[in-house]
């Protein structure tokens, strides 16, 4: 390594000039920014869909985008949040940029498949994209047989797309797995590792596991409309609850690939603005293991009401329950972490207190559906959706956010302006509550999910929802402006402007291309404050 | 319990002692491990066709066996010994590259290819034979046959032709092997990319152990 990187190095942004050295760079970091800015792209495509959607249920009836074109909107939205927001989100973004340093490597183990599968990343948009100006397609983002296999609209395109963004995810995790284990640095044992690492460690090896199952059930839906294989096809003696069955194998550990890495986030956060080592660190980094293996069997609770034996329904039941014992371990101890600590109430710890409490929210009525008997009540209901929204976007979709105003310092080297921070986050809170909260009241009411119209009697439910719509969006319009602005000509960050222990706190903001001239020496936890001499 | 894990540095020591390569450099470790998470997916990815073979095979069992009796024994039977000679091939390929003998390592990799080349034309052969008599899906042929049967020959033609895309794909990647090891980019010190190729090759000849009594030697 260049003896000379230091304080004289330009640092990544700078170090080569041009789109092209944008676009063929190796760099962790670089790759990381990349993802960022596709990332919101995305991000704020997605957003727009979901005000559309809101519009149309703003009153009963048919308003401007009628049904075939509900459906399309709904489906493009979700095909674009959940492959092309929620699952890259954090690992790709902030795991690319903060997993190497966080271990003290200078690069991923295969820089040049990091790139790589940002390319497949952008591939799969292409095509989800594509399938836009193709007219749309109509299934729902489950592609759910009979649909996907019988509808006219293009479905090849959104298949592809998902496959293609499948592999980019594989790749991804691929690299994060070997990297933690061989370029972590040698002072750096396993429970010495920053509890994102964990967190990101678990979720790779789901990316790994369970994504090649969705892989090859999208392709067996191309060769069911290509061929007519049958195997899905009832009339040829097919089962298409098999589908079912194969999606939810892959697409149920898929939440946890969302929530996994925003729970490591949380854990950085938390100790470093309650100034305290984080309560039950071995316990937070076993359970993000314990949540990717649990969470790998719970698939049938998609389906209790598919038709399945009652054995299988009663044991995906208490797999469900069960699930939910790691998550909680987690939020109690981050709770017990900030118990007696010295609190700051910074812009990123809002946003970890936003998680805590909207992921609970999301969990408690998750346990309701798990539960054989109220999931017959409010399956296929509005409940659903506020239930996956809080968890999903209330999970995985803020603390994408809480990350960026946690690391946006380190990564461009300029502070955004805190108070209108503030402002947008406290829009974006109050909106997010009132868009889903009244959904769990509709779908209890009776509302079902997908529906583009709906009866008079739901109207207050939908409209306070819509409303809550552009409170919320008014806020992440306020973030995206105030971090726009910050990034031309906000002032300048210093090197640790939380005070946090971990190693990328150590290194210049922004970092230099090579962050360590030499291996760092680690000497204690990641999360000891005020033992900064002390020697492990 | 952060002082818990301080204190345990000395226990979990061993962790720590993988680490220390450099980005970027050659690390043949890092090198196989990513080639074995490969093929954890490619393991997964036939995994769940093998799950819906063994659904389906629960639910039509007789019929099953009746598609069965359609497919050539001889022929599957001839395949397989092609594809266990083509893993010999490979894995002496790379002992013998192991021990600097280039020569016999580039023959045994062409010897390799072979008998991919020779396994996809048999196979080429076969499938043909099934179009011809009306057996692939859609043809209505086979839709006057047993549902049961349908699926068998769904998941037939799904199957191997899977397994044959990845013949097809191991082919140019052994020979790309071959040429590194004739330019001496892959060496006795150097030989990680080859033995990755071999892994994958080893998988592929793997799955194809599974496919072959699954599809030909249940009737």
């Amino acid at each position: 390594m260049d003896v000379a990187a230091g304080a004289a190095a330009p640092d990544y942004l700078r170090a080569g000039r041009g789109l092209a050295s944008w676009l063929t760079t190796t760099d962790h970091k670089r790759i990381g920014i990349l993802y960022l800015v596709a990332i919101l792209v995305f991000f704020l495509f997605a957003v727009c869909l979901g005000l559309m959607i809101r519009l149309e249920l703003f009153s009963p009836g048919e308003q401007f985008v009628g049904n075939q074109g509900y459906n399309r909107i709904l489906t493009l939205h979700g095909i674009t949040m959940i492959f092309l927001f929620i699952i890259p989100s954090v690992p790709a973004v902030f795991g690319n940029f903060f997993l190497p340093i966080q271990i003290g490597a200078n690069d991923v183990s295969f820089p040049r498949l990091n790139l790589a599968s940002w390319y497949f990343y952008i591939g799969g948009g292409l095509f989800a994209l594509g399938s836009v100006i193709l007219g749309g397609v109509d299934t729902g983002w489950t592609f759910y047989i009979p649909y996907s296999s019988d509808t006219a609209d293009n479905v090849y395109l959104p298949i592809l797309a998902a496959f293609i963004l499948g592999w980019s995810s594989i790749l991804t995790g691929l690299n994060f797995i070997v990297t933690v284990h061989r370029l972590r640095v040698a002072s750096m044992p396993w429970f010495r590792m920053p509890l994102f690492v964990w967190a990101l460690y678990a979720t790779s090896w789901i990316q790994i596991l369970a994504t090649p199952v969705v892989g090859i059930t999208l392709l067996l839906i191309l060769l069911e409309r290509l061929l007519g294989i049958g195997i899905f096809d009832p009339a040829k003696g097919g089962d298409p609850v098999l589908y079912q069955h194969l999606f939810w194998i892959y697409s149920h550990p898929a939440v946890y690939i969302m929530v996994l890495p925003a729970m490591g986030v949380v854990s950085e956060i938390v100790p470093v603005f309650c100034r305290k080592t984080i309560f039950g660190y071995n316990f937070i980094a076993i359970s993000s293991l314990a949540i990717a293996g649990i969470g790998s069997l719970v698939w049938g609770h998609h389906m209790f009401t598919s038709g399945m034996a009652d054995l299988e329904r009663i044991v995906f039941s208490l797999l469900t329950f069960l699930v939910a014992i790691p998550s909680g371990v987690k939020v109690f101890n981050w709770l017990a972490t900030m118990y007696k600590g010295s609190i700051r109430l910074g812009t990123p710890f809002l946003y970890a207190l936003a998680f805590i409490f909207l992921f609970s929210v999301g969990g408690f009525t998750g346990l309701l559906q798990g539960a054989l008997s109220t999931d017959i009540h409010i399956h296929d209901t509005s409940f659903i959706v506020a239930h996956f929204h809080y968890t999903m976007f209330g999970g995985g979709g803020v603390m994408f956010l809480g990350a960026l105003h946690y690391w946006f310092p380190k990564m461009f080297g300029r502070m955004y302006h805190e108070g209108a921070a503030l402002v947008a986050f406290t829009l974006f809170f109050v909106g997010f509550n009132c868009l889903y909260f009244p959904l769990f009241l509709a779908g209890l009411a009776g509302m079902p999910r997908r529906y583009a119209d709906y009866l008079p009697e739901y109207l207050v439910y939908h409209r306070t929802s819509t409303v809550g719509s552009w409170i919320m969006v008014a806020g992440i319009a306020l973030m995206i402006a105030n971090l726009l602005r910050a990034f031309f000509k906000g002032r300048k960050a210093e090197q640790n402007p939380w005070g946090g222990a971990t190693l990328e706190w150590t290194v210049p903001s922004p970092p230099p291309a090579h962050q360590f001239a030499s291996p760092p020496v680690v000497t204690r936890g990641p999360y000891e404050y005020g033992r900064e001499h002390a020697s492990g | 319990m952060a002082d818990a894990g301080a204190a345990r540095t000395s226990a979990a020591g061993a962790g720590g002692a993988e680490g220390g390569a450099h980005a970027g450099g050659y690390d043949p470790m890092a090198a196989k491990m990513g080639m074995w998470l490969f093929l954890f997916t490619e393991v997964l990815l036939f995994g769940a066709l093998f799950i819906v073979y063994g659904v389906y095979l629960h639910g039509f069992t007789w019929q099953f066996r009746q598609g069965s009796a359609r497919l050539s024994i001889p022929v599957g039977a001839v395949n397989t010994a092609i594809l266990l000679t083509s893993s010999l091939t490979m894995a002496l390929a790379i002992a013998a590259l192991r021990r600097a003998r280039q020569v016999r390592a580039l023959r045994l990799l062409f010897a390799t290819v072979g008998c991919a080349g020779a396994f996809l034309a048999i196979k080429a052969f076969e499938w043909a034979g099934k179009f011809t008599h009306g057996v692939y899906p859609g043809a209505g042929f086979l839709l006057e046959q047993t549902k049961g049967e349908i699926i068998f020959f769904g998941l037939y033609f799904t199957m191997t032709g899977l397994h044959a895309l990845h013949v097809l794909v191991g082919i140019p990647l052994i020979l790309w092997g071959a040429s590194r090891a004739r330019t001496g980019a892959v060496n006795p010190e150097r030989c990680v990319f080859l033995e990755n190729a071999g892994l994958y090759w080893h998988l592929v000849d793997l799955v194809w152990i599974y496919l072959f009594p699954l599809f030909y030697l249940i009737s």
